[in-house]
């Protein structure tokens, strides 16, 4: 069972759609308990970063969520929401992941938000991107990002290289959206739920 | 490096797509769910949905309708057509649309705009443009292209950026339905004057006129409906061909 926490975030239906066509059993909730017994948990994320962390303040999941011994996915804000800080309303997060997440500085006419599909490049033999081909396309939505990091696994470069995905132990993150990135996204969701 | 997209835009009616010129004649073109899966799978990037009979009475239907294309469809899609206030934002995006876009009601109340993007980001709300060159000038229209506004098009896509759009649609009414290619000067200047993502609309007749939109204007997005309706232009082999001139798409 994959428990979906279920905080606001604007992409919640997407992943639950995502979820039905793999059929994949989930369960959207923001129960400590419930969060507790799932298998794998998805942290979704659309939005801001200040609103997110409060949100997850007021329900109380902060140390919930910290202490999730077995795989856990952040998406999206939901992956920068893992890390120590943001510049998004400069705002402390759940400090799990070591690093800063930054507002992107365009160079020239580099738009804002960085939004449509680009691709990603490994950095690491983790087997959750075995089947990822190397400048496989994914869809991002984002002006803040992750910085490189040891913990960073997959690239992107959209006026700078920065983190496509991460992991720290046993919570991993994707900037962009598996669950709105066509059939490799799907796939990429599905082997997260079979790690 | 970041793809262009192609974006192909359907027109609904009652829940169904419809087919025609300039919003007349129009006629049955099927299921949209149908009709966005085909274009999914021939390598469309991203789908916009436009409700053209738009009012309160059916809105239920265009519910029902992003319920069963979010169910479907694996790729971002948005919605617009008659959106004019946050409530009605919130049950599209609840129900599954990635985007809301908006046109006249935020010429009429700008505020729309900031509170669309407060309350759900910017990433969520696309201003659609209609705009021709009138007296000189490209001026900003509303209701279908039927009402001259007092914005220049310039003027107008500036506030709209520093409301909190994420995206502009902007569609040359000069260009829409001509078949002989976008505005692509203009799309020129206002790309360089904005600092979001512009999508381009209107005069699409061949592959070419693409790779004039993007060699000219470096927009981020292309968008059309009757050529690929109708056929005319296959989305797979319009990123062929564009990737073999150069411009970089997702194959």
């Amino acid at each position: 069972m994959v428990a979906i926490i279920n905080y606001g975030a604007g992409n919640t239906q997407s992943v639950i759609n995502c979820l039905d066509r793999i059929q994949c059993e989930y369960i959207l909730t923001d129960q400590p308990e419930s969060i507790l017994s799932a298998d794998k948990v998805i942290l979704p994320g659309v939005g801001h970063a200040a609103t997110a962390m409060q949100s997850l303040k007021d329900k109380g999941l902060i140390e919930i969520i910290k202490n999730y011994e077995k795989p856990l996915l952040g998406i999206c804000l939901g992956m920068q929401l893992l890390f120590d800080f943001s510049e998004e309303g400069d705002t402390t997060c759940l400090g799990i992941i070591p690093g800063k997440i930054m507002k992107f500085k365009p160079l020239t006419n580099e738009k804002i938000p960085h939004m449509g599909w680009n691709q990603i490049s490994k950095r690491t033999l983790d087997p959750l991107y075995k089947d990822v081909v190397d400048n496989e396309n994914f869809y991002f939505v984002h002006s803040y990002y992750a910085e490189i990091s040891k913990y960073t696994e997959t690239i992107c470069e959209y006026i700078q290289t920065f983190t496509a995905t991460c992991r720290y132990e046993n919570f991993y993150g994707m900037q962009f959206h598996p669950e709105k990135s066509g059939k490799v996204g799907e796939n990429l969701i599905q082997k997260f739920i079979n790690l | 490096m970041l793809t262009k997209r192609i974006i192909p835009c359907l027109d609904i009616k009652n829940g169904r797509t419809v087919k025609g010129t300039n919003f007349v004649d129009l006629r049955d073109a099927g299921d949209p769910v149908d009709l966005a899966k085909k274009y999914s799978d021939s390598g469309a990037d991203e789908l916009v949905f436009l409700d053209i009979a738009a009012t309160q009475e059916n809105r239920s239907t265009l519910i029902e309708l992003v319920k069963r294309v979010g169910a479907e469809v694996n790729i971002p899609f948005s919605v617009g057509g008659g959106i004019s206030d946050v409530s009605t934002a919130y049950n599209l995006l609840q129900n599954g649309a990635d985007k809301i876009s908006i046109n006249s009601s935020a010429v009429r109340n700008p505020d729309l705009i900031t509170d669309l993007s407060r309350q759900f980001g910017e990433q969520c709300v696309i201003v659609a443009i209609d705009a021709k060159f009138h007296k000189g000038k490209w001026m900003v229209y509303t209701h279908g292209g039927t009402k001259l506004t007092e914005f220049t098009l310039l003027k107008w896509a500036k506030e709209t950026q520093e409301r909190g759009a994420g995206e502009i649609l902007f569609t040359s009414m000069d260009n829409d339905g001509t078949k002989n290619g976008f505005a692509c000067e203009m799309l020129r200047t206002l790309n360089h004057e904005i600092s979001i993502p512009i999508i381009a609309s209107g005069g699409a007749g061949n592959m070419e006129h693409f790779l004039d939109l993007f060699g000219v204007s470096d927009v981020s997005a292309g968008l059309a409906a009757s050529i690929f309706h109708y056929q005319e232009v296959e989305i797979k082999a319009l990123k062929t061909y564009l990737s073999q001139n150069q411009i970089k798409v997702r194959l």
